[in-house]
């Protein structure tokens, strides 16, 4: 079965960990339908966990073998145990969270390292489409209208970066992305449409 | 009830040591097969039934003539493939469809009664267990259960750790409530209450506690279905009458079904062993086994774990599922844990269901 391609941020994900020597714990903070999971398990033999919030989601990861538990990224990290993991990802859903600081300090608790990704809201189209239009913005990277959002927490790279630090975390490496390419760091909060940072303590 | 029909048996060669410290001498296991198991004898898969449950999981029941109980799940080419593995299906000692029970004979001739040992789920476990080393099995690819089913399985899975390689828990909980005790005390009551039950010495004669097992059946009844799946079947409507009687005849559908239902059962079941086992799931608390916490329960635990509620499950409730679950990940055990939703309740694991298919299915064959 031909496989789809992972989208561009966990292909950057799936990347790293499968540069890994040793087959490593990973566990994917609302992991949707286990797409990076199953690329982890197969192509890195990685020991792959996921939490995924809509049930039906849940239910394709487990009927393709996948261990995924139906859960919350804002409470149900509380039941892992320090360091369980090498890495954990959380992708595109930091700025869904009730506490984002609360959620990057249980991620960086449970796994030694997190890749969190999420688009940035910093972008030049979402500023002029403010700053020009007097709208909250409708844009390629935030399609959906301020009332049925799920993003409740809005932010951008120097947000991020900042929250890192204030946490007195590090930041390893990023990688940010336009229209599905990856794109240099130069002016990066004007010109990402998302952002991707590997975390660690 | 009528006598036992024969199933596969086998009588253990040890003496099976019970919780309570007593021993069952000479226990028998009936059980029944489906699939070949494979020559390196990896492909095993164990099916653990529920309270009134039997071995018949996907054959015909021999005194009611209906399909197995959980034929649309186990078969070929079914979810639980008996194409691809050896599914095994053994009664739990303390009923009565052929392992030892309170309606077997005891050594000196007459039936056990109230002279039975009580049991515990792990003492079931541990019957069937003892059955597996009688079939030369060692490791199961997997043992599956629903509701009871599913606490023998997190049983095994705590004291037989090296035994199953992947547990499936449906509908099911670590523990029983103060709620789940209560309704099986009630239907226990009703049961000891009708005169019949003669201090459970009634196998010579010729009344039993049939009133007293119907009423246990029909309060157990309501505890598997949803207030919405019972207004979606029955509502207010009335049983073959335009008007209400005045009187205390089954007015309504759902007082004529509850009646059929609990009538029907006797047919089938022994009111003594529905004491021993409402009794053994009511003792029931894998925390309390191994020191007061449940994630000491599953220490160390290989296998994959998959625990599957249904969202109008009111006996065992999502949270109960999730109790093990959190246990489980503070564990750091492979867990898969989804919440299906269903209306019918309780019985929602025994219904057609195609998410609960492709769940079982995935998590088997994972």
């Amino acid at each position: 079965m031909a496989k789809t391609p992972l989208r561009y941020d966990l292909a950057a994900i799936a990347e790293q960990i499968a540069a890994e020597q040793s087959a490593c714990k990973v566990l994917d903070v609302g992991c949707g339908d286990g797409a990076l999971m199953a690329a982890l398990r197969d192509d890195c033999s990685a020991l792959v966990r996921g939490i995924e919030i809509d049930p039906e989601l849940v239910e394709r990861c487990v009927s393709k073998g996948l261990s995924v538990i139906q859960g919350d990224a804002n409470s149900d990290l509380a039941d892992y145990p320090d360091n369980s993991f090498e890495f954990v990802v959380l992708s595109q859903t930091l700025q869904t969270t009730d506490r984002p600081d609360k959620v990057l300090e249980e991620l960086l608790r449970v796994g030694e390292k997190a890749f969190i990704s999420f688009p940035n809201f910093a972008h030049w189209r979402t500023r002029s489409a403010l700053l020009f239009g007097g709208r909250m913005p409708i844009t390629r990277a935030l399609p959906v209208s301020w009332y049925e959002t799920r993003n409740i927490h809005h932010v951008t790279i120097e947000d991020f970066r900042s929250l890192v630090k204030e946490k007195g975390a590090r930041i390893e490496r990023r990688w940010f992305f336009s229209g599905g390419e990856e794109i240099g760091t130069p002016v990066a909060n004007w010109r990402a449409e998302f952002a991707l940072f590997e975390v660690s303590r | 009830m009528n006598a036992a029909p024969a199933s596969k048996t086998y009588v253990l060669p040890d003496a099976l040591p019970l919780d309570s410290g007593q021993k069952l001498e000479a226990a028998q296991i009936a059980y029944e097969t489906y699939g070949e198991l494979d020559n390196d004898k990896s492909n095993a898969v164990l099916i653990c039934h529920a309270l009134t449950g039997d071995q018949y999981v996907a054959s015909d029941h021999p005194i009611t003539g209906k399909p197995g109980w959980w034929e649309r799940m186990v078969g070929p080419g079914k979810p639980i493939d008996t194409d691809r593995y050896h599914v095994i299906c053994a009664n739990v000692i303390g009923s009565c469809m052929g392992s030892s029970g309170p309606a077997s004979l005891a050594p000196d001739g007459q039936p056990y009664g109230m002279r039975f040992p009580v049991i515990t789920i792990r003492d079931m476990v541990r019957g069937t267990m003892a059955l597996l080393d009688g079939l030369g099995i060692e490791t199961l690819h997997a043992v599956v259960g629903g509701s009871m089913g599913g606490m023998q399985a997190l049983s095994l899975a705590a004291n037989w750790p090296d035994r199953a390689q992947r547990v499936l828990v449906i509908a099911s909980t670590a523990r029983h409530s103060a709620q789940n005790i209560a309704f099986h005390e009630l239907g226990r009551q009703a049961i000891i209450a009708d005169p019949n039950w003669s201090d459970g010495d009634y196998y010579a004669k010729d009344a039993r506690p049939d009133s007293g097992l119907a009423v246990a059946r029909m309060a157990a009844h309501i505890t598997y279905l949803s207030e919405e799946g019972l207004t979606e079947k029955f509502g207010r409507r009335l049983q073959d009458r335009d008007a209400k009687s005045f009187g205390f005849d089954a007015d309504f559908q759902v007082e004529s079904y509850l009646r059929y239902q609990g009538s029907g059962f006797t047919q089938r079941f022994d009111a003594n062993s529905y004491l021993y086992i409402t009794r053994a799931m009511d003792y029931f608390d894998i925390a309390e086994e191994h020191g007061g916490k449940l994630a000491d329960a599953f220490a160390g635990t290989y296998a994959r774990f998959c625990l599957v509620s249904f969202d109008t499950d009111w006996l065992y409730p999502t949270a109960e599922s999730r109790h093990v679950v959190r246990a489980l990940n503070s564990t750091r055990a492979q867990v898969s844990f989804v919440e299906l939703s269903a209306n019918a309740g309780h019985d929602s694991f025994l219904l057609p269901h195609e998410q609960l298919d492709r769940v079982v299915e995935g998590f088997l064959n994972g």
